[in-house]
């Protein structure tokens, strides 16, 4: 009995479906405006994930006695600079982070434009051996990169290169998924645009220089990014890379740092200030190439 | 995951590059090797063959000093991998210790991280959500910000006089000195029940020279607060790739489901879920390469302290090489870890597949179709037979 009475229910509905339809709406609507639950647990979840930066910027203007005695308000109570004095005019902050801008730049510019040029060749150019090497590249982006600490000091100390600019910016040259994102974005530009151009006899270089290049500008921004983020945050490969103090990085400086470099005692507000200025750069291209950097899954889907 | 690399043009590009261009064929090879060999110099020598080297130094008794290819180095075998997994002592409870915190930190990082990046991803995806920029802003700045700042930022919130006591102290908790104490968070459950000696099976035996009692001890105090940190810093990148898996799937299935009177619950988790799965199986694999890694964070924070609590392999494998000169036993942990991962991301992989259906679950479902069609056919017979032209027409169509 039961079956034939879904049976009949069935065709109830499909009669009815029309009028279900104009219900779904309603339905539809009660669901999502009844979630004021979800903001109240978004707000409180972004309050958590936001707090801890600015409890960080907050004891960077405190004292020290201050910023043990009241861990949590916001509000100095006595406002002071003397963290960053102590950073900017009595340590080797300023030098920590020349070495990051001048990693930084070499690395970035230097990934960018190796990284296209072998996303290029891999997509756009007809060659024996392509599909090995794309195969090997997709075999060394599987491999982790900490069980590479020692095997990379091998190879820069008998090169010669160890604790020099040199053993730090050349290893972080090519990143694997740099390639592969920007072979992946020039498969996408169509074959044509280069076609007149070899009619005409430009060289390869010519082509990929001043064609294809300026039209993969949205990959291009997107391993800028990547890239610039990656090697200021980079600190197991500086570990291993160099020795002198001459040749210390942000990361390498405040990781000392917070293990009790400067002096005995906490300081938190010098090391949170340490922290908040490395951080700035980094949270400065966030906030402009936001959009982009958000979307960058799904961009890339799209592009 | 990525891009797609179906494209409509790549089947006309051979051809065209085949036949009219053919004067710049050579031309295009050699300048495709040239195009390629940064990459493959830089790839080849820091990457390829440190490998190699790394394996022969793990193989030899090299102490750091000179070239580990000179004639003082000599080939000892399997000695290094011995001491750090068979013979025991120092090494070999070191070794030990860091795959137990490890396997811990994974255990309870992996699950936690991904349930709340899909938590935030699924929160974030409504449709009707305002303010949606500002909450993803918030959940992804971790991420971008490096593990040193964050380590910094840790140690003071989690420090014994830090915030995370302050407010613990407004509920009447006495916070502990988090990245002081080794206790494990098992053992100090087993304390509250009364149990603090293990009994004598588990504290007699072990492996790795780590007893059982102490395998199971839990993370420590301190790891856990290192827990509780890299899930801050990495549930927003996952959350960005769950909410693209989200943006692609759409909402037809979602609103088909409503129609069928289900809840926001078993939406979730019979209609979301199953067909976020390819983006949950990167996410788990990515964090469990990702949580075997862990370096930064330990060289930072605790360098393995309190009680050797946060040791990990990857930090035990620099400091046994760095700290220690024992350059063998490094390149072997590194080695040993190397396999770890690749043996963690297979396991997953067999665990996500889709599993070939039993024979006796295979009859079930035959059993259980036969049934329903003859149900079906019974009861349109019964319509048929009450006259309702209706449906006795669409049965006719369909039989036709």
């Amino acid at each position: 009995m039961s079956d034939r009475n879904t049976v009949h229910a069935r065709i109830a509905s499909a009669d009815g479906s029309k009028r279900a339809s104009r219900t779904m709406g309603k339905a539809l609507h009660r669901v999502f405006s009844s979630s004021w639950i979800i903001y109240v647990v978004l707000i409180m979840l972004a309050a958590i994930y936001i707090m801890p930066f600015i409890i960080q910027i907050a004891t960077s203007f405190k004292t020290d006695a201050d910023a043990a005695a009241n861990p949590v308000s916001l509000i100095p109570a006595v406002w002071t600079t003397a963290a960053y004095q102590r950073l900017f005019l009595n340590s080797d902050f300023p030098l920590w982070f020349k070495n990051s801008v001048i990693v930084t730049v070499f690395v970035t510019t230097g990934r960018v434009f190796f990284d296209s040029m072998a996303g290029y060749a891999l997509s756009r150019l007809h060659f024996r051996g392509r599909d090995t090497i794309f195969a090997l590249l997709v075999a060394v982006m599987s491999v982790p990169m900490v069980v590479l600490l020692i095997p990379k000091f091998l190879i820069i100390k008998s090169l010669g290169i160890y604790d020099s600019y040199f053993g730090m910016i050349l290893p972080l040259l090519i990143d694997a998924s740099g390639v592969f994102i920007m072979r992946n974005f020039f498969e996408s530009i169509p074959q044509s645009v280069e076609e007149q151009a070899k009619i005409d006899r430009a060289g390869t270089f010519r082509i990929f220089w001043s064609i294809v290049l300026p039209m993969a500008r949205p990959a291009l921004i997107t391993i800028t990014i990547l890239s610039f983020q990656g090697s200021w945050n980079e600190l197991s490969h500086f570990i291993v890379a160099t020795q002198s103090p001459s040749l210390t990085t942000l990361t390498k400086g405040v990781a000392s740092l917070a293990s009790g470099q400067l002096s005995a005692g906490t300081q938190y507000p010098i090391k949170l200030a340490a922290a908040a200025i490395m951080t700035v750069p980094v949270a400065v291209l966030f906030f402009i190439f936001q959009k982009r950097i958000m979307n960058t899954n799904e961009g890339s889907v799209k592009e | 995951m990525m891009f797609s690399s179906a494209n409509p043009g790549s089947k006309k590009r051979g051809h065209s590059s085949d036949t009219s261009i053919k004067i710049n064929h050579t031309r295009e090879q050699i300048s495709a090797w040239m195009f390629c060999a940064p990459m493959l110099i830089i790839l080849g020598v820091f990457l390829v063959i440190p490998i190699v080297m790394a394996l022969w130094v793990s193989f030899s008794d090299w102490s750091g000093r000179g070239s580990p290819f000179s004639s003082g180095v000599h080939f000892i075998g399997l000695g290094n991998y011995d001491s750090v997994l068979v013979t025991p002592g120092l090494s070999q409870s070191d070794f030990g210790t860091a795959i137990r915190n490890n396997a811990w930190y994974t255990l309870l990082v992996v699950p936690l991280q991904t349930l709340l990046s899909l938590l935030l991803a699924v929160m974030l995806n409504r449709r009707i959500l305002k303010a949606k920029g500002f909450f993803r802003t918030a959940f992804y700045f971790p991420s971008v910000t490096s593990s040193v700042a964050i380590t910094v930022l840790w140690l003071f919130l989690f420090g014994s006089t830090g915030s995370i006591n302050a407010v613990l102290s407004w509920f009447g908790i006495n916070g502990p000195n988090w990245f002081n104490d080794p206790r494990g968070l098992l053992q100090i459950l087993f304390s509250h029940l009364g149990v603090s000696q293990g009994p004598a099976l588990l504290t007699q035996h072990g492996l790795l020279g780590i007893s059982w009692w102490d395998w199971l001890s839990g993370p420590s105090v301190a790891m856990f607060a290192i827990m509780l940190m890299v899930i801050f810093t990495t549930s927003g990148t996952f959350m960005l790739m769950f909410i693209a898996a989200l943006q692609s799937i759409g909402e037809g299935t979602e609103e088909a489901a409503i129609m069928d009177g289900t809840n926001a619950w078993q939406r979730l988790w019979h209609v979301t879920v199953p067909q976020l799965k390819p983006t949950i199986f990167t996410v788990v694999t990515l964090g469990i390469i990702g949580t075997w890694q862990v370096f930064d964070q330990i060289y930072t924070g605790t360098r393995g302290g309190p009680s050797k609590t946060t040791l990990t392999p990857a930090y035990l494998s620099y400091s046994a090489a760095f700290d220690n000169q024992e350059w063998g036993q490094g390149a072997a942990i590194s080695f040993i870890l190397f396999v770890i991962i690749v043996v963690m991301t297979w396991i997953q992989r067999q665990i996500m597949k889709d599993r070939k259906m039993s024979r006796r679950k295979i009859a079930y479902y035959e059993a259980l179709k036969s049934e329903t069609r003859g149900l079906s056919n019974v009861s349109a017979s019964q319509l048929r037979g009450k006259g309702n032209p209706d449906v006795a027409n669409r049965e006719g169509k369909n039989h036709e």
